[in-house]
């Protein structure tokens, strides 16, 4: 039934997205550091060569209780459960920025401490549900 | 089965079909809407902006799965030569297209009030960015290319090439940090989306999937028509 036509058009298939896949594959691989968005308290802990002028994203979770709101700017702690970094900010937040959610701060790093956001963004989490919800779960806690 | 989807032959169960979808379309979007828009309730952190994701999520899924629809089909064109597919996979197209766009758009109207930014240039948001541009080139393909065989041959291949897209936007969440949240629904069928909205989610899902073959059944038999202009009586 394949004639030899049917069968060259396949093994040319085959070869054209095997070409494709690995193409893309190194292409997507050598742009990693380009791709990721953002990066945890840990990989700036790790990272060697920081460019203190060069704006970086950096993200993670607010750490819980450490919102500190005076007058003039906005001080939290982005943790990523092992490392965390301290972030001043002055400006408007976000209606979802809050403790214990995930953040995504841009701007420059002093240290790798301490980190000097110019724009702040929310990162919602995938779950959804209805506010009747959590007011129960909250008080199940308690 | 071959028989029944014979170009020559199908129009008197295009248009019985055409007619079913139009009598419960527009009884099942109210119905759909009712549910996204009035009583499904607000989310604990994004209030009513939630209702957003009733359009989003499914126009995303359509244009994934359009393009997967194409592609495959471009596949087994290609090999086999079999030029009802092409009319398939040139009717599927701008359907494709549109959600994708509507899918960027509806997302980035939720953007701003949820992370505070209309755009930003991660990788899942890239990647749709690149599907709507292998739609563009597919519909382009047809529409420049003058000789009719060349033009299918052209929109194969770019169909082909972009089926790699794919995969690359499904894991976009799962392989690098994105502001994109990871999938609320698993391929493995668990869901992070309370019972109350994955409900609406699904109608509207149903909804956009009849609007779909609707538009599809219509932009097909439009297809059949203009061979069949061209006093070509077999396919």
């Amino acid at each position: 039934m394949l004639t030899k036509k049917v069968k060259k058009r396949v093994s040319f298939l085959s070869l054209l997205l095997i070409f494709l896949v690995i193409a893309v594959f190194f292409i997507l691989k050598s742009l990693t550091s380009n791709i990721l968005y953002f990066k945890s308290p840990t990989d700036i802990q790790l990272s060697q060569d920081i460019i203190s002028k060069k704006k970086i994203r950096v993200g993670g979770m607010v750490k819980k209780d450490s919102i500190n709101i005076n007058n003039q700017e906005i001080e939290f702690i982005i943790t990523d459960l092992k490392n965390e970094i301290f972030v001043s900010y002055s400006g408007t937040v976000p209606n979802l920025f809050l403790e214990g959610k995930g953040v995504v701060a841009e701007g420059i790093l002093k240290d790798k401490n301490f980190f000097i956001a110019d724009r702040i963004l929310a990162k919602h989490d995938e779950k959804y549900m209805p506010p009747e919800l959590t007011d129960l779960m909250k008080k199940d806690v308690k | 089965m071959l028989d029944l989807i014979n170009p020559s032959r199908i129009f008197h169960w295009i248009d019985k079909l055409i007619n079913f979808i139009n009598s419960i379309f527009f009884i099942l979007l109210l119905i759909a809407l009712t549910f996204a828009l009035i009583l499904s309730p607000p989310d604990y952190l994004q209030g009513d902006s939630v209702r957003i994701m009733y359009v989003h999520v499914p126009s995303a899924w359509i244009g994934l799965a359009s393009f997967t629809v194409i592609a495959l089909l471009s596949i087994l064109n290609f090999i086999f030569k079999i030029k009802n597919f092409s009319l398939i996979t040139k009717s599927i197209a701008p359907l494709g297209l549109m959600f994708t766009c509507l899918a960027i758009v509806t997302g980035s109207l939720w953007g701003k009030p949820t992370w505070g930014t209309w755009w930003v240039w991660d990788a899942r948001i890239t990647s749709m960015v690149v599907l709507s541009i292998f739609y563009i080139l597919f519909i382009l393909a047809h529409k420049l290319i003058k000789d009719e065989g060349k033009a299918y041959k052209a929109s194969n291949i770019i169909a082909i090439i972009g089926l790699v897209n794919i995969p690359v936007i499904k894991y976009s969440v799962d392989w690098w940090n994105t502001l994109h949240q990871p999938a609320s629904i698993k391929l493995d069928g668990t869901s992070s989306i309370h019972t109350s909205m994955l409900l609406p989610l699904m109608l509207m899902l149903l909804v956009l999937l009849l609007y779909c073959a609707l538009i599809l059944l219509m932009k097909y038999k439009t297809e059949i028509i203009r061979i069949k202009r061209k006093n070509i009586k077999r396919i």
